[in-house]
């Protein structure tokens, strides 16, 4: 099945893979925009999703912790965990939830610098004609980045009551 | 805009998650053995996300405060334990902790 997610979506994303499970299709693997599933038992699994480096070692430490690698889609990752195992989060404190928010950001400012860079050169450059391609990519990189830290700034406000 | 409060140094609170964490590795323990401690101890309110937990350790290897012991021989997993450090910081957030009881208490003793 393909569907298309903004990077800033990525809790609706995860919240359709959980109705999939729901409905009994179990996320079985992951592609640019494409999405895998088998038939499982309505809620089996519960399925979450975030922008993780590349890591042997988290994965290792999440089968650990009883949940299942499904695949990794550039830099997000995707893991699934049967529901009678137990309550799946990964992110279980604001502290963590802001750095998670803080790695998108990060990468969204490096590509989209990029692209606004490029975009500003091909521009200058009348033989190329393509620049402005370049800067709608850095334009929506740049939205990307307003929507994660709004996101971000709920969570720091709340951070002042709670941990 | 953050709320700024000023601490005396070394008396910084701890989150929950930190405490317990440092609580668990009183005795070595891998990964998924301080998830199940911390949410026995605290009578299954406290639950600590993988990710939350695998960030902290990180952070917690690198300020000294626990250490990776060996791995576990035989589930092959890395095993955590509190260092001399660590233990220093939790008795002191123990004793904060009670300071905040203590006070409330006082305040509140006869609704409590």
């Amino acid at each position: 099945m393909t569907r298309w997610f903004w990077v800033w979506q990525f809790e609706k994303e995860e919240e359709w893979l959980n109705e999939m499970a729901a409905s009994g299709w179990a996320l079985e693997s992951v592609g640019f925009c494409r999405y895998t599933f088998v038939r499982c038992e309505p809620g089996e699994y519960t399925v979450r999703t975030e922008m993780h480096p590349y890591d042997d070692q988290y994965v290792k430490f999440m089968e650990e912790t009883g949940a299942e690698y499904v695949g990794r889609m550039m830099m997000w990752i995707y893991f699934r965990k049967r529901t009678e195992d137990g309550v799946f989060d990964l992110y279980s404190d604001i502290d963590s939830k802001i750095s998670h928010l803080d790695r998108i950001g990060k990468v969204l400012l490096a590509i989209g610098g990029a692209n606004l860079i490029i975009g500003m050169v091909n521009s200058w450059n009348p033989s190329v004609r393509l620049g402005w391609i370049n800067l709608l990519c850095a334009t929506l990189l740049m939205y990307g980045l307003g929507r994660i830290h709004g996101k971000k700034e709920a969570l720091e406000k709340e951070r002042e009551l709670h941990e | 805009m953050t709320m700024e409060v000023n601490y005396m140094p070394g008396t910084l609170a701890l989150t929950e998650a930190t405490y317990y964490i440092l609580l668990s590795l009183y005795r070595p323990r891998h990964g998924y053995g301080i998830m199940q401690q911390t949410e026995e101890l605290s009578g299954g309110r406290v639950r600590l996300a993988a990710g939350t937990l695998y960030g902290a350790l990180n952070t917690l290897c690198d300020k000294g405060w626990i250490v990776l012991k060996t791995m576990d021989e035989d589930s092959r997993r890395k095993e955590y334990l509190l260092t001399d450090k660590g233990r220093e910081i939790l008795i002191n957030e123990v004793k904060r902790l009670k300071e905040l009881a203590r006070n409330g208490e006082m305040i509140l003793g006869e609704e409590l």
